[in-house]
């Protein structure tokens, strides 16, 4: 156990400064003016180049200067140090501000996806090819396929706008009534998939042989399925519950885009749309660490929860 | 955090439970009197399906509307009069007119072509990476299948949309025609991941085959038992995987658009035009409905035959 930690933890590390080197050569190395290609399609003023040159050490040339600049940027992302945005705003600042928000949706969309989609998953697979089964089949193909790009902007504007069912946009000081609809919209994919994966896993361990045992001792089907069954069918959920709060934790960029909710993908969102170089690049380099050590996180929790995973 | 990113980790978990076709073929399971090849069962199946039907219909429309959108609409999608802002249904717009008064239908409809152009050329970029990816890994084996599983492995590891923003924004101002190439070429390098494994769990499966072993007596070199015995056998799985994914692809480049990453302004795309009816949904919905209604139902459609398929060809699934 101890050794596949460990042997996870190196890939991490690998994985992690393989990442953060191409993000940061493709944002900033071989460039003509990396200056420019920083803010994008606004213009430079002097002071603001000068500033730039001297923070990112801009005078060094070679391969040399490259791996210098870029150790400096990794030295300053992990004492959390992510600079300033163009704005002036120090992007650890606004990081702060803005991942409580985040967290909070994710935890509502989470929620959703447990209670609605696993429970439903459990009913589905036990009733395997009933109505019920089938309708959340073509019900969870719909939530699958429809892009959130579609799915919220028609909620904002038919629950949020025409039927005022819910406020259509969250403030700087979101409530949880403001958050529940982006938190189901959010929640609606995840839900979806953990849907499937429980229904799929009941239905496959309904048909095991200690199923089988377990009945022909003579117990009773609500015992089966709550202990026996839920127990084994529950691995891959859990699994896929906790990349999905790594996914979700790193900001549902459109999601919060649309919705005003001002959280981690929000900014990336406005830093992308006012060509925002530094706040992209500060925000992607967090959200990369965020992603590899949920994914971390999960494969080690994989290997506890099913004894049968070796962890050489 | 995004649609596709949720398929992909799907997809992911799927492929970490290993071969999807365990060795044995169902195709000894015909009857002694009367045998049935495992496509014919399949065939059999999709044919009483109504999602098949729905979504292959949807596709044949779709297609042609990239192709020849002129015959669904006659109006031209850049004759915008900012002075029909927002008017109603006329003279074929059925939709009525947008913020820029230019006619939402036909917007809709000519924008199909980009959409169908990015997901089509992305998935097929894929399938070529994958395919070689997939089939050397699976038919060398030993550390070569090591050093590329592990490739693979990182490659998963990158979030898409976060690796495509910092690659596109690299783009920065370009004509049409480089955009659209780097939005395909951004999707399928990160793509190919999901298509790649399942083509080399395949390969493993087909190369332990007797007739593999018979070519192999018969004199057969590598290439040839690659080209002209795995490779058709490893092919249909790869086909389905590349089919659901060519929808997500195509959901992928609206969501860029939509950033305002992907696709900019004189290509007509979905994903800008939910964008901007979406700022403008208070004055008038219908810019936002219709084309977020042309995107979903292409996506859909796709996702749904390719579903569809895998299902009908996967014994297991019944």
């Amino acid at each position: 156990m101890f050794r596949y930690i460990l042997r996870r933890l190196l890939q991490m590390v690998l994985a992690f400064f393989g990442t953060t080197l191409i993000v940061y050569a493709l944002m900033f190395a071989g460039q003509g003016d990396p200056i420019q290609a920083l803010a994008g399609e606004r213009p430079v003023t002097a002071a603001q180049r000068a500033y730039l040159t001297e923070k990112y050490h801009l005078d060094a040339t070679g391969v040399g200067g490259f791996f210098y600049r870029y150790f400096d940027y990794v030295k300053s992302l992990l004492q959390g140090d992510l600079g300033q945005s163009l704005t002036g705003r120090q992007i650890g600042d606004i990081l702060q501000a803005a991942w409580p928000i985040t967290v909070k949706l994710a935890l509502i969309a989470l929620a959703v996806a447990i209670i609605f989609g696993v429970t439903a998953g459990v009913i589905a697979g036990i009733r395997r090819a009933s109505i019920f089964d089938n309708s959340t089949l073509v019900l969870t193909l719909l939530v699958l396929g429809i892009p959130t790009i579609v799915l919220a902007p028609l909620a904002q504007y038919f629950l949020g706008v025409k039927w005022q069912l819910f406020p259509p946009t969250a403030g700087s000081e979101p409530t949880f009534y403001a958050l529940l609809l982006p938190g189901i919209v959010l929640g609606s994919l995840s839900l979806a998939t953990a849907l499937r994966l429980t229904r799929t896993s009941v239905a496959e361990n309904l048909r095991a042989d200690y199923v089988r045992t377990a009945r022909s001792k003579g117990l009773v089907k609500r015992r089966i399925v709550t202990v026996h069954v839920l127990r084994n069918s529950l691995i891959p959920v859990v699994t896929f519950l906790g990349v999905e709060l790594g996914n979700l934790m790193s900001g549902a960029i459109i999601t919060e885009g649309v919705f005003n909710i001002p959280g981690v993908g929000f900014n990336l969102f406005r830093g992308i749309r006012t060509e925002d170089g530094p706040l992209v690049v500060g925000i992607v380099s967090v959200l990369v660490v965020v992603y590899l050590v949920s994914n971390l996180v999960v494969d080690v929790l994989y290997a506890v929860l099913d004894p049968r995973i070796r962890y050489e | 955090m995004s649609d596709f990113e949720t398929v992909a980790a799907t997809e992911n978990q799927a492929a970490r439970r290993g071969p999807s076709g365990e060795p044995g073929t169902p195709n000894q399971i015909g009857a002694a009197h009367k045998p049935r090849s495992l496509a014919g069962d399949a065939w059999r199946d999709l044919r009483r399906n109504p999602i098949f039907w729905i979504s292959l219909a949807l596709v044949v429309i779709f297609t042609l509307m990239a192709l020849a959108p002129g015959l669904f609409t006659t109006n031209d999608p850049s004759d915008c009069l900012l002075s029909r802002q927002h008017a109603g249904p006329s003279g074929g717009a059925i939709f009525g007119y947008d913020f820029q008064g230019c006619d939402t239908y036909s917007r809709a409809v000519h924008g199909t072509r980009a959409s169908l152009l990015v997901g089509a050329l992305s998935a097929l970029g894929t399938g070529v990476i994958a395919l070689v990816v997939g089939m050397v890994a699976g038919y060398f084996g030993r550390w070569i299948d090591a050093v590329l599983s592990r490739v693979i492995d990182v490659v998963l590891g990158i979030p898409l949309l976060l690796a495509a923003i910092v690659l596109l924004k690299r783009v920065g101002n370009a004509s049409p025609t480089v955009r659209i190439t780097a939005v395909i070429f951004v999707l399928a390098i990160l793509g190919w991941t999901t298509a790649a494994r399942v083509v080399r769990s395949s390969v493993i499966t087909a190369k332990e085959q007797d007739y593999v072993a018979a070519a192999r007596m018969l004199g057969a070199g590598h290439g040839r038992i690659m080209w002209r015995h795995i490779l058709p056998n490893s092919l249909a799985p790869a086909i389905v995987v590349l089919t659901i994914a060519l929808g997500s692809f195509i959901a992928a480049e609206a969501t860029l658009s939509f950033l305002g990453i992907g696709l900019k302004a004189p290509t007509i795309s979905w994903g800008q035009d939910i964008d901007t009816g979406r700022i403008h949904m208070r004055e008038s919905a219908t810019p936002l409905i219709v084309p977020s209604t042309f995107l979903a139902l292409t996506v859909l459609a796709f996702i749904m035959l390719g579903d569809a398929i895998r299902d009908a060809f996967d014994p297991k699934l019944r």
